[in-house]
């Protein structure tokens, strides 16, 4: 019974504040919205058992692209007003292509459940005497190696992509610069001379 | 009880908001992009609803996998934003064609 509350609570919510992600006026409180509804998500997660995936939902998407968003939202001084000018003349041709979406969805929910298609063999059934995260860990560490791999290479491109695309070269600033003082020597900079007696040095 | 039916409608719904968001605010780049964040989460519950149902974690890890790729789109287009409102003032992208072919 409790679960069935929490269900509807958490399923509730994470529908009604993703209608006012798309709705709000704000985009600063499009992102809280957002925030909420990575919060509601992580509930429902965490009702079917996925409890890793759930506090990644957390960590992640909470404490790391809402913040982005956030960050970005705040810093450029953007005229939000005149975004929205266009909302009204969309809104027809945009609820057509959700009403179709959502009709294909329930379709093929409803095919789903008439049970069609008969589901392949399981590649990685649950045990039950093991927790979630150390079931997740054993499968990601072994099987699925390569492909962890090549996610945290996603991420490390996403990373450097971001810096080079946003690094800006200012100039005008005096700047330490640690490879040329460390190519420096002593023959670079130093001279020895013999001047006669009565003689400068020309420096 | 709950079923994987009740998962698979409220992720239905949350996916046709992310599309209806992308229709709806075609200006607002910012938007756009955390509307496909909704869209990339609908499919999260998704893949975790069915590795619930049919007792196979391979759902969880392929969710993680969704979860590390909306990462990095996101700080890319965030990037990609933030250049092109140094560019133009603004981020008004329905008529962006300055990168003509």
């Amino acid at each position: 019974m409790i679960q069935l509350i929490a269900f509807y609570l958490f399923a509730t919510i994470v529908i009604a504040s993703a209608a006012m992600v798309i709705f709000a006026r704000n985009p600063v409180h499009s992102v809280m919205w957002l925030i909420l509804a990575f919060f509601n998500a992580a509930g429902l997660m965490l009702l079917a058992g996925a409890e890793f995936i759930a506090m990644l939902l957390v960590i992640v998407y909470v404490g790391a692209v809402a913040v982005l968003f956030l960050f970005v939202v705040m810093m450029l001084n953007i005229d939000f007003a005149e975004l929205r000018a266009g909302f009204v003349r969309y809104l027809p041709l945009g609820a057509l292509v959700a009403i179709i979406l959502a009709a294909e969805l329930i379709f093929a929910v409803g095919a789903w459940n008439a049970g069609g298609v008969d589901l392949a063999v399981r590649a990685a059934p649950v045990v039950t005497d093991k927790s979630n995260i150390e079931q997740l860990g054993e499968l990601l560490y072994t099987k699925y190696i390569f492909l962890f791999e090549a996610a945290g290479i996603v991420l490390l491109v996403a990373m450097i992509g971001a810096i080079v695309l946003t690094h800006r070269e200012r100039g005008g600033v005096r700047v330490q610069n640690v490879s040329a003082q460390t190519r420096r020597r002593p023959g670079d900079a130093t001279r020895l001379v013999d001047p006669g007696s009565g003689q400068g040095v020309e420096l | 009880m709950i079923s994987v039916g009740h998962y698979l409608a409220v992720s239905a719904v949350l996916f046709t908001l992310g599309v209806l968001g992308i229709f709806i605010n075609r200006k607002n780049i910012i938007v756009i992009l955390m509307a496909i964040e909704l869209i990339l989460l609908a499919v999260n519950i998704n893949l975790v609803a069915f590795s619930a149902a049919l007792n196979d974690l391979v759902g969880q890890v392929f969710s993680m996998f969704v979860l590390t790729v909306a990462a990095g789109e996101a700080a890319i287009g965030l990037a990609i934003l933030v250049i092109y409102f140094r560019g133009r003032g603004t981020i008004a992208v329905d008529d962006a064609n300055r990168m003509k072919g």
